[in-house]
């Protein structure tokens, strides 16, 4: 029987390969972007989860709001994003701190 | 049948997961990413929360990975020259990586229900004569009116900080402009100037 530690460990795993992304990809902007989006995947596996095993709805109502919020971030990202591309003509980050007053 | 269904969408997701982070080209990567999201749609199905799934297919895959989709096609970015230096991290990013998985792990496994919190083994579904997502609707908004509000708040927020981030007024373009055009009388525009004899006339 599947329990609710399976899904926590699917949920582990994946905010792990999140967080590991944006160490092996430093550099790229959009997969560390992409990152993230997995990151928040798994907070969202976690709460509805929790949801459906503790008999609560709160859960799923908490991951439509992380929805939310991934999509708005994703869309300032990408934003943010355009306009580094425009200035420097590459997406390079580590040499962001470059444009600091 | 059940166990089957979360081994497989388990698998892929975490599959797709690592190839999100490994792939060489980023267009590969939204893609696996899509596929991620199609997974764990379905571990949400399993999980009895359908309404979360469909949402995640129709709102990530449908508008977030596409956008992503959109930037990395649109944009003429060097990829190659990104992936020098990569591997330099990776010692560091094990490292850490490693200590939170061990980390989370230890607690999940360990992790007790509280006092007086009664878990189902089976898996649990909304209260009787209620779909799922006639629950979550009926708690959204009421009790969670004002978060709700809120989060559309945040939303349009977010379009337009990405609208003003983005937008830029072009210098040098040559566009109609009927106000200017619909002020201009023969007064501003026409003139008798005197041309002398034997020279030019000066404009």
């Amino acid at each position: 029987m599947i329990g609710l530690t399976h899904y926590l460990a699917v949920s582990a795993a994946l905010f792990v390969l999140g967080v590991f992304g944006i160490f092996l990809n430093r550099r790229n902007i959009i997969i560390i972007l992409m990152a993230l989006e997995l990151i928040l995947l798994a907070v969202n596996i976690n709460l509805v989860a929790f949801s459906a095993f503790l008999h609560q709805v709160h859960g799923q109502i908490f991951a439509m709001f992380v929805l939310t919020v991934a999509a708005g971030e994703a869309a300032i990202g990408l934003a943010i994003l355009v306009i580094y591309f425009r200035g420097r003509g590459t997406v390079a980050v580590d040499q962001a701190d470059l444009m600091k007053g | 049948m059940a166990a089957f269904a979360f081994y497989l969408f388990a698998f892929l997701l975490l599959t797709s997961g690592l190839m999100v982070i490994t792939a060489r080209n980023p267009v590969h990567s939204v893609l696996w990413l899509i596929l991620a999201f199609f997974n764990a749609a379905g571990l949400f199905i399993i999980l009895g929360a359908e309404f979360l799934a469909m949402l995640l297919v129709i709102v990530y895959v449908g508008a977030v990975a596409v956008l992503f989709l959109f930037v990395v096609m649109m944009l003429d970015i060097d990829f190659k020259a990104l992936q020098r230096g990569a591997m330099k991290n990776l010692p560091l990013g094990l490292a850490v990586s490693g200590i939170i998985l061990a980390e989370i792990l230890l607690v999940t496994m360990g992790w007790q229900p509280g006092q007086g919190v009664i878990v189902h083994e089976a898996l649990a579904g909304p209260p009787e004569g209620m779909t799922n997502t006639q629950w979550i609707g009926s708690q959204l908004y009421t009790r969670y009116f004002f978060v709700f509000s809120m989060a559309g708040l945040l939303l349009l927020a977010a379009m337009v900080g990405a609208i003003v981030l983005t937008h830029r007024r072009r210098v040098g373009l040559k566009k109609q402009d009927i106000n200017v055009q619909n002020a201009r009388t023969p007064a501003g525009t026409l003139g008798v100037g005197k041309a002398g004899l034997g020279q030019g006339v000066e404009l």
